[in-house]
C-alpha cells in the first residue's frame, strides 16, 4: 500500500554513503538497496529503490553512521497533527501519554 | 485477574537495579505474575524467569488491549529477565514494557535460552515508543547499565526490534556498551528463523506488512473513540429536532432526530470499520477521500433505503453534506495507526481537509437553520 506525497523529505548523499547496509536493515518498507557504479563510486552504494514507499519513519537517517540519510521524521497521524495545532506544540500522539507505570 | 497482579511489590533482589534506573522508579513488578516461573542467578543478583507460553490470562489481557483502552496500562516493570537456562554468552532479546509487546516477544521464545531486556517505554508498543524516543538509545545504553547486562550477559548479541530503529542508533550502542548489537525481524513470529540462519533476516522479514487481519485487529480501537463522541452529537441532534417556539418537544426530537442519529452510526460504520477494513480497495491514496466516498456511498444506502422517510429538503441535503464529511473526519484518524502513512503525506490531507470539514459542518448547520425557521413559520 502506497500513500500521498510517498518519501518526498528522504534524501541520500551518495558521496557520504559508506555502503554498509545499514538502511536496508532497519528500513520496514525495503526503500533502499545497494548498487555498484553509483554516480561513478567504487564499490556498492545504497539508493533509494522505491522512495513512495518510504513513511519517514527516520531509522534510516538514526542508523546512517556516515550521515549520508536524512529524513523529516515524524508520525503520520491526524489526531497527533491536530493535536499539535490545538496546542500549539510538537505532534505527538495521545496513545497512553500517561507517564510511568501503573 | 493479571492487572491485579502486576501492581504487587517487586520482589527483593530480582529487578532491584533496574528500578532506579533513569530517575522512572517503577512502583509495580509482578511477584506473583503466573508469567514468572523462578529466578535465575546471575552476578549482578537474582533475575526472573518467564514462561514462553501464553495463559488464558495473557490472552484475555492481549484481548483487552484490542478492544478497551486497557491498553493505556497494561505494563511490565522494565529490568532484565530470562528465558530457559541463559548464559553469558545468551543473546539478548530487547522489548517496550507495554505487556502485549512483551508476551509476543517471550512467547516466540520457547526453546531458547535468552535474555529479555525490557526498556521503560511508559507502557507504549516498540514502534510507537521508537517514534516519541522513549525506546530510544538513551533508554537503552541507561538500562543496560543498571541491571549490569555487561556482567550478566557481556558475551551475548544485543538483538534489537527492527521496529525499535526509529529510535535507537545501533552504532552509538555498540561503541558505549561493548555489546554487539544487530537489528532482528519486524514479527517476533520471525525470530526462530532469525536466529537459525546465524542472525540473518531475510527481505520480508524487514518488511512490515499490513494486512486484511491487521487492519481487522484495528478496527474496534478506531470504532471505540469515535463513539465516544457520540452522545455529544445525538444531544445536538436531538436539540435541534425537538425544539420548537414553546421549548423542546420529546416526540418531535424522536421522530425528526432518530434518522439522523441512524446516519450518524452509518458513518462511523464507514470511517471507522470499512474504511479500515477495506482499506486497498478503496479508491485514492488519501485517507479523507477513502472516508468521504465509503460515507457517501453508505448515506446514499440508508438514504435510499428510506431512512429520512418524507423530511424536507433541507435536512436531506444537510445529511448528505455533513455524514460524508463525518466519515471522512473518522477514516482520516485511521492514518495514525497503518504502518505506512507519513507525516508530509497527512500533513497535507489536513491543509485540504480541515477547511472542507468546517464549510460543510457550516452548510450544513446553515441547511438546518433553514428548515428550522421554515418549522416554526418564522420565514
Amino acid at each position: 500500500m502506497k500513500y500521498i506525497t510517498g518519501g518526498v523529505t528522504l534524501k541520500l548523499e551518495a558521496g557520504k554513503c559508506t555502503g554498509c547496509g545499514m538502511c536496508m536493515e532497519v528500513c520496514p518498507h525495503n526503500v533502499f538497496s545497494l548498487e555498484s557504479g553509483v554516480s561513478g563510486l567504487e564499490g556498492r552504494r545504497a539508493v533509494i529503490a522505491a522512495r513512495d514507499r518510504c513513511m519517514e519513519c527516520g531509522a534510516c537517517e538514526k542508523n546512517c553512521a556516515s550521515g549520508a540519510l536524512s529524513v523529516n521524521k515524524g508520525v503520520g497521524c491526524a489526531s497527533a497533527l491536530i493535536n499539535s495545532m490545538i496546542t500549539g506544540g510538537e505532534p505527538t500522539c495521545g496513545c497512553g501519554g500517561n507517564s510511568g507505570c501503573c | 485477574m493479571p492487572e491485579i497482579k502486576l501492581i504487587l511489590k517487586t520482589p527483593s533482589g530480582a529487578q532491584g537495579s533496574a528500578g532506579g534506573a533513569g530517575g522512572a522508579a517503577c512502583c509495580c513488578a509482578p511477584a506473583q505474575a503466573e508469567w514468572i516461573t523462578g529466578t535465575v542467578p546471575t552476578p549482578a543478583g537474582p533475575v526472573c524467569r518467564v514462561s514462553t507460553t501464553l495463559t488464558r490470562s495473557d490472552l484475555w489481557g492481549n484481548f483487552k488491549c484490542r478492544v478497551s483502552s486497557f491498553r493505556d496500562s497494561y505494563s511490565v516493570p522494565p529490568g532484565l529477565y530470562a528465558v530457559g537456562e541463559p548464559a553469558e554468552s545468551s543473546d539478548i532479546f530487547v522489548s517496550a514494557n507495554y505487556k502485549f509487546s512483551f508476551d509476543t516477544l517471550r512467547s516466540r521464545l520457547s526453546g531458547l535460552d535468552a535474555w529479555i531486556l525490557v526498556l521503560d517505554t511508559k507502557g507504549i508498543n516498540v514502534w510507537c515508543a521508537a517514534g516519541k524516543g522513549t525506546f530510544g538509545t538513551a533508554e537503552l545504553i541507561e538500562r543496560i547499565r543498571a541491571t549490569g547486562l555487561a556482567g550478566v550477559a557481556g558475551r551475548g548479541r544485543l538483538i534489537l526490534p527492527q521496529l525499535g530503529a526509529p529510535g535507537v542508533n545501533a552504532g552509538e550502542v555498540r561503541k558505549k556498551t561493548g555489546l554487539r548489537v544487530c537489528y532482528g525481524p519486524v514479527r517476533a513470529a520471525d525470530i526462530p528463523a532469525y536466529i537459525k540462519a546465524g542472525c540473518k533476516a531475510t527481505r520480508q522479514m524487514r518488511e512490515v506488512r499490513f494486512g486484511l487481519v491487521d487492519r481487522l485487529v484495528l478496527s474496534p480501537m478506531e470504532v471505540l473513540p469515535a463513539m465516544k463522541r457520540y452522545p455529544l452529537f445525538a444531544l445536538v441532534v436531538l436539540g435541534v429536532f425537538g425544539l420548537g417556539p414553546k421549548g423542546i418537544i420529546f416526540r418531535d426530537a424522536v421522530s425528526g432526530g432518530l434518522p439522523f442519529l441512524l446516519l450518524g452510526l452509518l458513518s462511523v460504520f464507514a470511517g471507522a470499520f470499512l474504511v479500515p477494513v477495506l482499506l486497498p480497495f478503496i479508491p485514492f491514496k488519501s485517507f479523507a477521500l477513502k472516508g468521504w466516498i465509503t460515507g457517501a456511498v453508505v448515506v446514499l444506502f440508508g438514504i435510499k433505503a428510506g431512512l429520512l422517510g418524507r423530511m424536507g429538503s433541507a435536512p436531506v441535503w444537510a445529511a448528505c453534506i455533513f455524514f460524508p464529511m463525518a466519515s471522512s473526519y473518522i477514516a482520516l484518524q485511521f492514518t495514525g495507526s497503518t504502518t505506512f502513512t507519513c507525516i508530509s503525506g497527512v500533513k497535507k490531507e489536513l491543509k485540504v481537509a480541515l477547511p472542507f470539514y468546517i464549510a460543510s459542518a457550516a452548510v450544513s448547520a446553515a441547511l438546518l437553520l433553514v428548515y428550522k425557521l421554515f418549522e416554526w413559520r418564522v420565514i
